[in-house]
């Protein structure tokens, strides 16, 4: 490509490295915190507070 | 709108229909921008093919300052007007301009060492958009020190808009300072300098930048009201039973 091809590959790389990073925290996060919660439900906390 | 929204409950319902198709929208606009980046936009005349760091490097500087900006008034919804979710809003709001403060720094500097020859220079853009990263992450920080929310809310919104003082010397650094820095291109009184082959390839990242930046703020807050029910429903349960027992 160009003399400072190793400057441009570095800047999309870890562009894409905290973009993907960014993303599988959200979707990690996420489903952690709605295993808890079902959890939580299953042994039946929650039932009389989600009646609204 | 926003009073309506003021439910977490109807918040997460609408979220969450909106959600996929932010999603979509975000990866269609990425999509086409890198095409365009790649393979439409020119190279520059005077930088050749290093300028398409700059696809990257300008809409994440606009999004850092862009999700300072949220947060400040998120910060403000916190402090004046006590919206159930403007906490909920500024804490999903800082790991994401971080994130993009981050990108902006790196591929700048990445851009500065074949165009200027060095990766730093502590000129007043690159020093503000340093202490603006500094901020986000003394502000995740004090998320994390104070564990009950509506107390970190509080102390982390004061935190926000003092910290909202960096947002116009970042963005006027390049005006007041003499810096190594080049001046606004885009924003700028009199109209963008860039040619239209490389500004519209730009927007059109811009807007997938923001765009995914919206999506991941939306799924932030719906999950960080899930850590408040996980966090919530034992207390409420224990409180339950207190009743019964008595």
């Amino acid at each position: 490509m160009t003399t400072h091809a190793s400057f441009i590959i570095g800047a999309y790389s870890i562009t894409a490295l905290v973009v993907a990073g960014l993303i599988l925290r959200a979707y990690v996060d996420h489903r952690l915190q709605q295993r808890a919660l079902a959890a939580l439900e299953a042994r039946g906390a929650g039932r009389r507070s989600r009646r609204g | 709108m926003i009073r309506e929204l003021a439910n977490p409950s109807r918040f997460m319902a609408y979220s969450g229909r909106l959600l996929p198709w932010l999603a979509g929208a975000a990866a269609l606009a990425l999509g086409v921008g890198l095409y365009m980046t790649w393979f439409t936009a020119p190279a520059d005349y005077q930088q050749g093919e290093t300028v398409r760091i700059m696809y990257l490097h300008v809409p994440a500087a606009w999004l850092s300052l862009f999700f300072y900006a949220t947060m400040a008034a998120s910060a403000l919804g916190t402090l004046v007007w006590r919206h159930p979710l403007a906490d909920v809003s500024q804490k999903a709001a800082a790991p994401i301009g971080a994130a993009f403060t981050f990108i902006c720094l790196v591929t700048g500097s990445l851009w500065g060492k074949p165009m200027w020859g060095t990766y730093w220079q502590w000129d007043a853009r690159l020093t503000s958009m340093l202490v603006m990263l500094l901020i986000y992450l003394g502000i995740m920080a004090l998320w994390r020190a104070i564990e009950e929310p509506s107390r970190a809310a509080r102390a982390v919104s004061i935190l926000t808009l003092v910290g909202a003082v960096n947002v116009p010397i970042v963005k006027f650094s390049v005006d007041w300072w003499n810096t190594l820095h080049q001046p606004a291109s885009v924003f700028r009184l009199g109209g963008p300098t860039i040619h239209s082959s490389m500004l519209i390839p730009l927007l059109v990242m811009a807007l997938g930048f923001t765009l995914l930046g919206v999506t991941l703020h939306l799924s932030g807050m719906r999950t960080e009201i899930l850590r408040r029910r996980v966090r919530t429903l034992p207390v409420l349960e224990a409180g339950r039973l207190g009743a019964q027992a008595a």
